[in-house]
C-alpha cells in the first residue's frame, strides 16, 4: 500500500510540474512576446524594451520559467502590472470568500444529492424516484449562470428577499452570509443533481446483493440497512463524482463571482484579463488547475482507503 | 424497457431535430434583419410582428435567437469535430502500439482533465485576447482527452477479436487494420460520446460568451444575450428567458438523443438499466 500511495504521489508532483509548464507555454510563449500581451499592440518599441528589462523579459524561455516556478513554490507569484502590488497579496484578500463560496456549495451538493439520492433509490421506481430523477435531469441541463439569474430574478428582482449581487465585507457576518446564499444555490443545484444520479444508481446497484437482504432479514429497519450497509458499500463511485465535484465547484466560483458580482479569485481573473495583467491571470489559472489535480490525486487515495476490495490489491 | 430507452432517443430527437431547421433556415430567412436597429421601438412587448418582443436596441428577439442558435451549432460542431478527431487519432494510436506509446498518450489524456474548457479559454482570451475562435480551441482541447479514453478503450476490445487477429495473420499492418477494421467497429461508441460532447460544448459555449470569452458583438449569441439582458432584468426580465430556455432545450436535446442513442447501440446496458 506504501508503494503504490508513493507511485500515486509521485504522478501527482509530476502532473503539477507538467501544469505549471503548459500554463507558461501558453500564456508567455505561444504570444511571443509578454511586453506586447501586457502594453497592448499599439504601445512602442522603447516602452516595450523598458518593460522586458524591468520584468527580465529579455532572458531564454527556460530561465524565466525556472524562475517563475521556483519563486511560485515559495508562494511568490511576482507583482501585478495593473495594481503594483505583490499578486500573493491580491490572491490573500480574495480568497476567503471564493474558499466559504467553495465550501458552502460543495457541502451542500454533497448533503442534498447523497440524500435525494437514497430516498430515490429507496422509493425506488415510486413517483418520489420519479420526480428526483426528473430534478436531476433538468439540474444536468441547466447552466448555472442561468441558473443564477433566475435566481435573482424570483429572490432578489421579484420577492426582494436577497440582494441580486454584490458583497458587504466579512464585518458585517450575517449580511455577507445572506449575499453567498444564492451564489451557494446557484453552485450547489447543478451539481447535486448529478450527485444524486450517481448516488441512487450506484445505491441501486449494491441493494440487489445478497448481503443486504440477510441484513433486512435480520430485523434490520429498512433506513439502518440503507444507512450503515448501503450507502458505504455503494461510496466508491460517489467519492469518484465528489472529487470531480470538487474541481467543478471551485471552476465553478469563477463563473458565478462573475454573475453576482462578488469580489473572490473569479472576478480577479477577469479584471486582470481586462487589465491585461498577465502574472496575475497566469498565477490564478495554475492555482486553479492545482486544485483540479489535487482534487483528483485526493480522489485516488480515497479509494485505497474506503475500498476494502482494493486494499489487498494495490500491495 | 425497450420503450424506455426509444423515448429518450425519440424526445431527444424531437428536441433537436426542429432546433438545426430553425438554425437552418435562420441562414436564409429571419423575421427581421439582426443587424437592424429600431431604438424607437425597444422593449416592445410579443406581437404578431414581433412573436416575442424587442431588445434593448429595438432587435427582434426572436430573430436573434434564430441567429444565436447558428452560433451555438457551428461551434459545437467545429470544436467536438476538432477535438473529437485529434481525440480519437491519439486512441486508435494508442491502442495500436500499446506499451509506452499507449502509457505516454494516456497520461497526457490525464494532463488534460486538469485544464476545464473555462481555464484554458481564460489562458488564450489573456495571450491572444478573447475571441470567438479562442473559445473554439478551448472547447475542441478539452475533447481530445475524452475521445482519446473513449476510442483507446474500445479499440482495445477490438483488437481482441478473431477477425482482427486473422488479418494479422495474413499480413496486414497495424495502419491498415486500424483504419480498415478497427474504426469502423467502434463508430458506435465515438458517435454517441460526441453526441453527449455537442450537448457539453453548447453549454461551454454559452458560458464563455455570456463571461465575454466567447461570440464578440454583434455575432448573436444565447451566452452575450443573457449577459446583456442580466443587467437590463429590472426593466424586461423576460428578455432573460428566452436565451436560457434555448439553451436547454438544446443542451437536453443533444443529451437525451446521446443517452438514446448510447441505450440502443450497447447491448451490456440492457440489464443494468431496469
Amino acid at each position: 500500500m506504501q508503494v503504490i500511495l508513493l507511485r500515486r504521489t509521485m504522478g501527482f508532483v509530476l502532473t503539477l510540474i507538467a501544469v505549471s509548464v503548459i500554463v507558461f507555454a501558453v500564456m508567455n510563449v505561444l504570444p511571443g512576446d509578454p511586453a506586447i500581451t501586457i502594453l497592448g499592440i499599439d504601445s512602442t518599441e522603447d516602452a516595450r524594451a523598458a518593460l522586458r528589462a524591468e520584468l527580465g523579459l529579455d532572458r531564454p524561455v527556460w530561465l524565466r520559467y525556472l524562475d517563475w516556478v521556483w519563486h511560485a513554490a515559495q508562494g511568490d507569484f511576482g507583482t501585478s502590472y495593473f495594481f503594483r502590488v505583490p499578486v500573493t497579496e491580491l490572491i490573500t484578500e480574495r480568497l476567503p470568500l471564493t474558499l466559504s463560496l467553495a465550501l458552502a456549495g460543495m457541502t451542500v451538493t454533497v448533503v442534498v444529492g447523497i440524500t435525494l439520492g437514497m430516498i430515490a433509490a429507496a422509493r425506488h421506481g415510486t413517483f418520489g424516484d420519479w420526480a428526483i430523477m426528473l430534478f436531476s435531469q433538468m439540474g444536468i441541463a441547466v447552466p448555472a449562470f442561468w441558473l443564477s439569474i433566475l435566481l435573482v430574478l424570483l429572490f432578489a428582482v421579484g420577492l426582494r428577499w436577497l440582494p441580486p449581487g454584490g458583497f458587504p465585507g466579512w464585518d458585517e457576518p450575517l449580511l455577507a452570509a445572506r449575499s453567498l446564499i444564492l451564489p451557494t444555490t446557484a453552485l450547489a443545484l447543478v451539481q447535486s443533481a448529478v450527485l444524486a444520479r450517481v448516488t441512487r444508481s450506484s445505491a441501486l446497484e449494491v441493494m440487489r446483493l445478497d448481503f443486504v437482504r440477510t441484513a433486512r432479514a435480520t430485523g434490520l429497519s429498512r433506513w439502518r440497512v440503507l444507512r450503515r450497509h448501503i450507502l458505504p458499500n455503494a461510496l466508491v463511485p460517489i467519492v469518484t463524482i465528489v472529487g470531480m465535484q470538487v474541481a467543478a465547484v471551485v471552476t465553478g466560483t469563477i463563473v458565478i463571482e462573475n454573475v453576482f458580482y462578488l469580489p473572490g479569485l473569479g472576478r480577479l481573473i477577469f479584471q486582470s484579463i481586462a487589465n491585461r495583467d498577465l502574472f496575475t491571470v497566469q498565477a490564478l489559472v495554475v492555482l486553479f488547475a492545482a486544485i483540479v489535480v489535487t482534487a483528483n490525486f485526493l480522489v485516488d487515495i480515497a479509494y485505497v482507503l474506503i475500498d476494502p476490495r482494493l486494499k489487498g490489491r494495490m500491495t | 424497457m425497450r420503450a424506455h430507452r426509444a423515448i429518450n432517443l425519440w424526445l431527444g430527437a424531437a428536441l433537436v431535430l426542429p432546433m438545426i431547421a430553425i438554425a437552418a433556415i435562420s441562414l436564409i430567412w429571419t423575421p427581421y434583419d439582426v443587424t437592424l436597429l429600431d431604438v424607437g421601438n425597444k422593449f416592445a412587448p410579443p406581437s404578431p410582428s414581433h412573436w416575442l418582443g424587442t431588445d434593448q436596441l429595438g432587435r427582434d428577439v426572436a430573430s436573434l435567437l434564430m441567429s444565436a442558435s447558428v452560433n451555438s451549432l457551428t461551434v459545437a460542431f467545429v470544436a467536438v469535430g476538432m477535438g473529437g478527431s485529434l481525440g480519437v487519432m491519439l486512441g486508435l494510436l494508442a491502442s495500436a502500439f500499446g506499451g509506452w506509446v499507449e502509457t505516454l498518450v494516456m497520461r497526457l489524456a490525464d494532463l488534460g482533465f486538469a485544464f476545464p474548457a473555462l481555464l484554458f479559454a481564460i489562458m488564450l482570451a489573456t495571450a491572444f485576447g478573447p475571441s470567438l475562435s479562442n473559445a473554439i480551441l478551448a472547447i475542441a482541447f478539452i475533447n481530445i482527452p475524452v475521445f482519446a479514453r473513449v476510442a483507446r478503450g474500445a479499440a482495445n476490445q477490438v483488437w481482441t477479436r478473431d477477425f482482427v487477429l486473422a488479418g494479422q495473420a495474413a499480413g496486414l499492418g497495424r495502419a491498415r487494420l486500424t483504419f480498415d477494421h478497427i474504426l469502423p467497429n467502434i463508430a458506435a461508441p465515438i458517435i454517441v460520446q460526441a453526441t453527449i460532447e455537442f450537448a457539453v460544448a453548447i453549454l461551454a459555449e454559452a458560458a464563455l460568451s455570456y463571461l465575454g470569452l466567447g461570440a464578440q458583438p454583434p455575432l448573436p449569441s444565447w451566452g452575450r444575450m443573457l449577459s446583456e439582458a442580466q443587467t437590463l432584468m429590472y426593466l424586461a426580465p423576460e428578455l432573460a428567458i428566452y436565451p436560457g430556455l434555448c439553451i436547454i432545450i438544446a443542451v437536453l436535446g443533444f443529451g437525451l438523443l446521446g443517452d438514446g442513442l448510447r441505450d440502443v447501440t450497447d447491448p451490456r446496458l440492457k440489464q443494468v438499466r431496469a
